[in-house]
């Protein structure tokens, strides 16, 4: 009895995994109808199928394969060629198998799938072959009503779900058919069926009907099949021997494994620890023996768990083909390259579903139909292509279409629409933040709602599915001519390398997979070197500024303790940010272990780990640091846009000769020197008033004077009160003296205008020659200045 | 029917007395060094190891609105298994298993109201002392929602 079950079971799986193949072959097999090869595998799958599921009394399975093996067999002889109509049926007929096992599975038994229509396709085709008479009248007959009858098969992936509706179906329609008044059938039909598909269940009903006596007497018609006997039995042998050197196992089973290998490497880690306090060469040597195999046998179980991503590529021709039909019939060709890329089973499981969608986002938006495909003048047939590569640890897929891409202004004209951002904040955004815009939840672009998509749920869903997984998506695209989306995932997550930090007298792990690079800051240099700019920390690093996040601040560890710090460089997205630690200790690999539900979701930690020490650490989630950093930087000025993709660079390189000077007590400003006509020292018996305004008079003229520091808001601190240090910037054809308290140095280079500080009279934050500096903006403060002339009568 | 009678571990806050069924207790094991979690509600009280596991601990004072713990005082471990896992649960002192009689037992007064209703499932009336029976599930399910960055600016 359990022996049997146990039979079943791997019967099912089995039978599951030939079908899903079969599905890929198919789609092949219509593009190149005359490939022996991709017949014979086909034909070996069915034949396996048919025979497991007769020996253990399936009988519905076995006739229905029997069908379709006998119609592949006289396709593998070359005597009927493969087309649209039969591939349609043909995977009409997987899911009919499918259907039956997933009901042997819940329930024991075949189930009350209806395979006599898909049957008598199957036959009548194969017939098609047969020299006879009688079979080639009753074939033409009956290749009318499969034209018909085809939509039917076409809808073929609703199969399963049609099933409840097929039974009463039937009911209605088999007393009606012995009256053989089709029309009726139809009438009855449609009275049981509401939606549309249904109909086409009835017609295919219909068609089975009117078939079943013709096709009955046929089915003995085998003995072309007979012949080719002895070569299936071949052929199945010789898959039987690939089939031994793999074995099936339980998921669970590993599972389990892993995590007691996740518990023998803790252990390693603990012993290796002690490896330092014992001196006794024997257990030294043991030591380092254990740490070996223990590694070994890590990454063997490692790679029992991974699969390869054609796992789940197998399912996109089958998708691409029912979806390309039901959108108003759209050529689509799928490519794929790095199928063999491997990924650990929960992460493949994990992406199954935002890659489907991705998919389906491509064929429904993406590739145009055939007659704008033309208009645009591109091939007619789109391509769809899938790539997987293995990349700094990490595997990348790409998911390239060759249509439309995403029109930049529309997703903004909809987000605007939408609510999601104001026009203002629209129209500054560049291409590729608007692009961006189209992860946000409840925003769709799709010109209409279709079954595929365009209801709004989906980039936010697939973005958050990927991020969980410690995974990144990006898109892009060009208007007109196509969008990729790119995908990064961790290779496992059960077992990281981590770089492991302390902080505030807490220990942290930072998985390694975000690690850029390390800095350290002696004491001294610590308190110079990390610069704030409106109270925000950055580091000057290799002259780009880095924003830093302190994570005594950010965790609220208490503040941090006077003495060296690090700096761990991490990128998220594009986007590097330092975090700034107390202490960097040794990288170790970790296992992961998840918070329990009463921390899920906690915005700085994706998990926990147990340390060599034995201490428990908090893993961090660069994601969520980088997201905090980004939201505490940007402040009230930046709209929830921004927040959802943390920090916008926009950093700009500008070369030019600068002015640094100084107002007030501290921070430094700079002009561009191109900008500047002279600097003069001026004496302040000098500076006579003009109604509200201080002028001098420089160069027979009269020059106003702007006092920066009041234009800002900042108290001036001036070294020399006896004399003003004054830019002279031309301004309008005349010259106005900007009164500052210090001139600081003229400067030559390049530098990185990062604009993500803007505020009244500062347009950005400069790095020149390693310093930072905020550029003035002054035609901004001259146009705040130059309202006041006009309100008082004194002009200058 | 009425005589049905189950074991309770009992254990202490100040001087209130309560107690869980013992199949839902694993075991108690002394105070331990904890990790404690950044940000997180002030009921957890940190993460623990244990054999390789980690568990989350809840401090029952901060759950049941007690108030802190009086400095120097260690809280003792009661691993205790939800629907969810292994938790532990910090309490003050440790009391016998005792059994007690379905019949010595009311639900929660109407007058007992605050975040404590939820978590006491009723009150065994002892000789000289109520025994409060607490609900495991109820007590570990704690809401995760977290404090603000502290520099989310003044």
């Amino acid at each position: 009895m359990d022996e049997m079950q146990e039979i079943t079971r791997e019967f099912l799986i089995e039978s599951n995994d030939q079908v899903d193949e079969m599905d890929s072959i198919l789609v092949e097999l219509e593009k190149m109808p005359d490939s022996k090869e991709l017949l014979s595998t086909i034909f070996r799958a069915i034949h396996t199928i048919k025979g497991s599921g007769g020996t253990l009394g399936f009988k519905n399975i076995e006739r229905l394969s029997h069908a379709g093996e006998n119609l592949l067999s006289v396709m593998r002889d070359g005597r009927v060629r493969m087309d649209t109509e039969i591939a349609t049926w043909l995977l009409a007929m997987n899911d009919a198998i499918r259907c039956m096992l997933t009901s042997i599975e819940t329930t024991g038994a075949e189930g009350p799938t209806r395979t006599q229509a898909v049957i008598d396709h199957l036959t009548m085709y194969a017939n098609l072959a047969e020299g006879s008479k009688q079979a080639g009248r009753n074939a033409t007959r009956k290749r009318s009503q499969a034209v018909v009858a085809t939509p039917a098969g076409a809808g073929a992936g609703c199969v399963a779900s049609l099933l409840d509706l097929e039974e009463p179906l039937r009911d209605a329609a088999e007393p009606l058919v012995d009256a053989s008044d089709v029309t009726s059938v139809i009438e009855a039909a449609l009275e049981v069926a509401e939606a549309a598909s249904t109909v086409e269940q009835a017609l295919e009903l219909v068609a089975t009907s009117s078939t079943d006596e013709a096709s009955r007497p046929q089915q003995p018609v085998g003995s072309g099949v007979a012949v080719s006997e002895p070569d299936q039995e071949e052929n199945s042998s010789s898959s039987l021997a690939a089939a031994k050197s793999t074995i099936r196992v339980d998921v669970n089973l590993l599972d389990n494994l892993m995590d007691l290998v996740g518990e023998l490497v803790l252990t390693r880690n603990q012993i290796l620890q002690l490896t330092s306090k014992v001196d006794e060469p024997t257990f030294l040597r043991t030591a380092q023996k254990l740490k070996f195999l223990t590694s070994n046998l890590q990454e063997g179980i490692t790679k029992t768990r991974m699969q390869p991503i054609a796992m789940l590529w197998k399912k996109a021709p089958r998708l691409v083909r029912d979806l390309a039909a039901g959108c108003g019939g759209k050529k689509v060709k799928i490519e794929m390259s790095g199928a063999e890329t491997e990924l650990d089973k929960t992460i493949l499981e994990a992406i199954n579903d935002p890659l489907l969608h991705l998919l389906r986002n491509s064929v429904d938006h993406g590739i145009e139909t055939p007659a704008m495909r033309i208009k645009r003048g591109k091939p007619e047939t789109g391509t769809i292509s899938l790539r997987a590569y293995h990349e700094g640890g990490q595997v990348n897929i790409e998911i390239r279409d060759d249509g439309e891409g995403i029109a930049f202004q529309r997703v903004k004209q909809k987000a605007v629409e939408q609510g999601f951002i104001n026009a203002a904040q629209a129209a500054s955004l560049s291409d590729q933040e608007a692009l961006n815009l189209i992860f946000l939840p409840g925003l769709s672009t799709a010109r209409a709602v279709t079954n595929v998509s365009g209801r709004g749920v989906g980039m936010d869903v697939v973005k958050t599915n990927i991020e969980k997984i410690g995974g990144t998506i990006a898109v892009r695209s060009e208007p007109g001519k196509g969008t990729s989306l790119n995908i990064k995932l961790p290779l496992t997550l059960a077992i990281v390398p981590a770089l492991i930090v302390a902080s505030g007298g807490e220990q942290f792990a930072i998985p390694q997979a975000n690690l850029i690079e390390l800095v350290r800051l002696e004491a001294e240099a610590a308190s110079r070197e990390i610069e704030r700019i409106h109270g925000f920390p950055v580091y000057r690093r290799r002259g780009n500024l880095l924003p830093l996040v302190e994570l005594n601040a950010e965790l609220d560890l208490g503040s941090r303790s006077e003495g060296s710090l690090s700096i761990v460089v991490l990128q998220v997205d594009g986007d590097q940010f330092g975090v700034v630690v107390e202490e960097i200790y040794d990288t170790e690999e970790i296992v992961v272990k998840p918070l329990g539900p009463q921390l899920k979701g906690h915005p700085c930690f994706s998990g926990a780990t147990i340390l060599g020490s034995g201490h428990v650490a908090l893993i961090l989630d660069a994601w969520g640091l980088a997201k905090r950093a980004g939201s505490t930087a940007d402040e009230e000025s930046r709209s929830a846009v921004a927040r959802d993709f943390g920090p916008l660079a926009a950093v700009n390189e500008v070369v030019e000769s600068w002015l640094l000077f100084r107002v007030g007590t501290d921070g430094q400003l700079a002009l561009p020197m191109s900008g500047i006509s002279r600097l003069e020292k001026i004496d302040v018996k000098k500076v006579e008033r003009s109604g509200h305004h201080e002028v001098v008079q420089y160069r027979g003229q009269i020059m106003p004077l702007v006092r920066i520091a009041t234009a800002l808001g900042i108290e001036s601190a001036s070294a020399d009160p006896r004399s003003l240090q004054v830019i002279v910037y031309p301004k309008s054809g005349r010259d106005v003296g900007l009164v500052v308290d210090e001139i600081l140095d003229i400067v030559q280079g390049q530098s990185l205008l990062d604009t993500r500080h803007v505020e009244h009279g500062v347009a950005g934050c400069a790095v020149i020659q390693d310093r930072v500096a905020d550029l003035l903006d002054v035609n901004a403060l001259l146009a705040a200045w130059e309202v006041a002339p006009q309100l008082s009568p004194v002009a200058a | 029917m009425t005589t049905t009678s189950t074991k309770l571990c009992t254990f202490f806050l100040d001087d209130q007395f309560f107690g869980i069924e013992v199949a839902r207790v694993q075991e108690i094991i002394r105070y331990q060094q904890m990790t404690r979690v950044p940000l997180a509600p002030k009921t957890i009280g940190g993460l623990l190891s244990l054999r390789g596991q980690i568990v989350i601990t809840i401090d029952l004072r901060e759950r049941l609105g007690f108030p802190p713990r009086p400095e120097g005082r260690l809280p003792i471990n009661v691993l205790v298994r939800s629907d969810g896992g292994i938790e532990s649960l910090l309490v003050d002192d440790i009391g016998d298993v005792v059994e007690v009689d379905a019949d010595t037992f009311e639900p929660p007064p109407r007058t007992l109201r605050g975040i404590a209703r939820d978590m006491i499932r009723g009150v065994h009336k002892l000789d000289g002392r109520l025994l409060l029976l607490l609900d495991v599930n109820q007590v570990v399910s704690t809401k995760p929602t977290f404090e603000n960055s502290p520099n989310e600016k003044e």
